[in-house]
């Protein structure tokens, strides 16, 4: 029974061919450092699933923004183990990030034909660290109010349209409740969205193209 | 004797097993503390087992459903909350009466006494009740709920049980 379900559905889906065309796919030789990218892939769902979690308690308020997260982490069961795996695997996604770039880029896994697979992963390593910047204010304890002071001052630096960014990223000109939800909106709503996407095409191209194999002497 | 082939585990099964063992550890270890963390609030019960005064029974009209409100705060989650309760009370001759909950039976909205009608309206799906809380129409499945009532030196209490 449940094998003709199975064929049912693999007849109209694809699955099987689905499955070797992204498992059983041929790869050179390679080492443990070609393995970063899984790692990060699985760090992101790990964040998107605690993520989400977190979003059933969290109030990006400033009434009630700490206090809902003293809540999850004493009153709700586990957590605090959901809060510290997002927590830490923040911290996590952008060693892995940096070092799958750092492996891409000595390997020469850059060049021709995977320019855009670099393209997609630089964008993907900057809303990485657009993720990290936005959800450090979400806790909204003192270390993450100056923390964001700091962070937008310093965008407020640039010459001539500095202090119109400032404004922009503040929602006015201090930090506010406008500060903390559009944080929030762009942490839980864009830049998800555009992690997305950017994985997509980053994975199809992984896919479509093939992994390099490690540079030889004569390369 | 013909020996017994062993069986020899090959690279790929070794690796398949491996994978479902991890990854259902991996999965069970973040799985079920979800479980928990979603339904955790609805397994809190914060009980209320006490004797509300409603003043002298004296103060209410005899033969006529009169509204008393009260209010009392919870903490849910991260908040305090004020809710208040409005009982009807319906004093009778003697010391008798009848002390009911207003919330409609049907499916919780608010019953008001309609002194044109003498009869409770529920708003939400048009359930009515009479003078002492029974049904008379609409879809309510039972009458309207009475407190436990006690009268101490002439004042009244209600029995008021909640979680």
């Amino acid at each position: 029974m449940g094998e003709r379900v199975l064929a049912w559905l693999d007849e109209r889906l694809g699955l099987t061919t689905i499955y070797s065309v992204v498992l059983d796919r041929k790869v050179p030789k390679v080492n443990w450092w070609y393995t970063l990218g899984s790692a990060t892939l699985f760090v992101l769902l790990l964040q998107f699933l605690t993520g989400i979690l977190l979003t059933v308690y969290y109030v990006p308020s400033p009434d009630h923004a700490y206090d809902s997260i003293q809540y999850i982490m004493n009153d709700v069961a586990f957590g605090w183990l959901i809060r510290g795996i997002h927590h830490w695997g923040a911290s996590v996604m952008v060693v892995l990030v940096v070092l799958h770039m750092l492996r891409t880029f000595y390997l020469g896994a850059y060049k021709y034909p995977r320019e855009l697979t670099w393209i997609t992963g630089v964008l993907l390593l900057l809303a990485t660290l657009g993720m990290g910047f936005t959800g450090y204010l979400l806790p909204w304890n003192q270390r993450a109010y100056w923390a964001t002071t700091v962070g937008t001052s310093i965008a407020g630096t640039v010459p001539v349209v500095g202090p119109f960014i400032l404004r922009v990223l503040r929602g006015g000109t201090e930090l506010s409740a406008v500060t903390l939800t559009r944080f929030f909106a762009v942490h839980v709503w864009v830049l998800p969205a555009l992690i997305l996407l950017l994985v997509g095409v980053h994975l199809y191209l992984v896919i479509r193209i093939g992994i390099s194999s490690i540079p030889t002497e004569e390369d | 004797m013909t020996k017994k082939p062993r069986y020899r585990l090959s690279r790929r099964e070794f690796v398949n097993s491996v994978l479902v063992f991890l990854g259902s550890l991996m999965g069970g270890v973040i799985g079920l503390p979800v479980i928990g963390y979603v339904i955790s609030p609805a397994l809190k019960r914060q009980r209320s087992d006490e004797w509300v005064s409603l003043g002298p029974l004296e103060s209410y009209p005899l033969d006529e459903p009169t509204p008393f409100t009260f209010t009392r705060t919870k903490v849910y989650g991260w908040e305090r909350t004020t809710n208040s309760y409005v009982v009807y009370v319906l004093r009778r001759v003697g010391e008798q009466v009848i002390a009911m909950s207003n919330v409609c039976t049907h499916l919780g909205c608010r019953v008001k006494w309609r002194e044109d009608l003498q009869q409770f309206a529920c708003p939400c799906h048009d359930g009515f009740f009479d003078i002492e809380g029974n049904v008379i129409s609409g879809p309510p499945p039972r009458p309207l709920d009475r407190y436990e009532t006690k009268i101490e030196d002439g004042i009244l209490f209600i029995h008021f049980v909640g979680g």
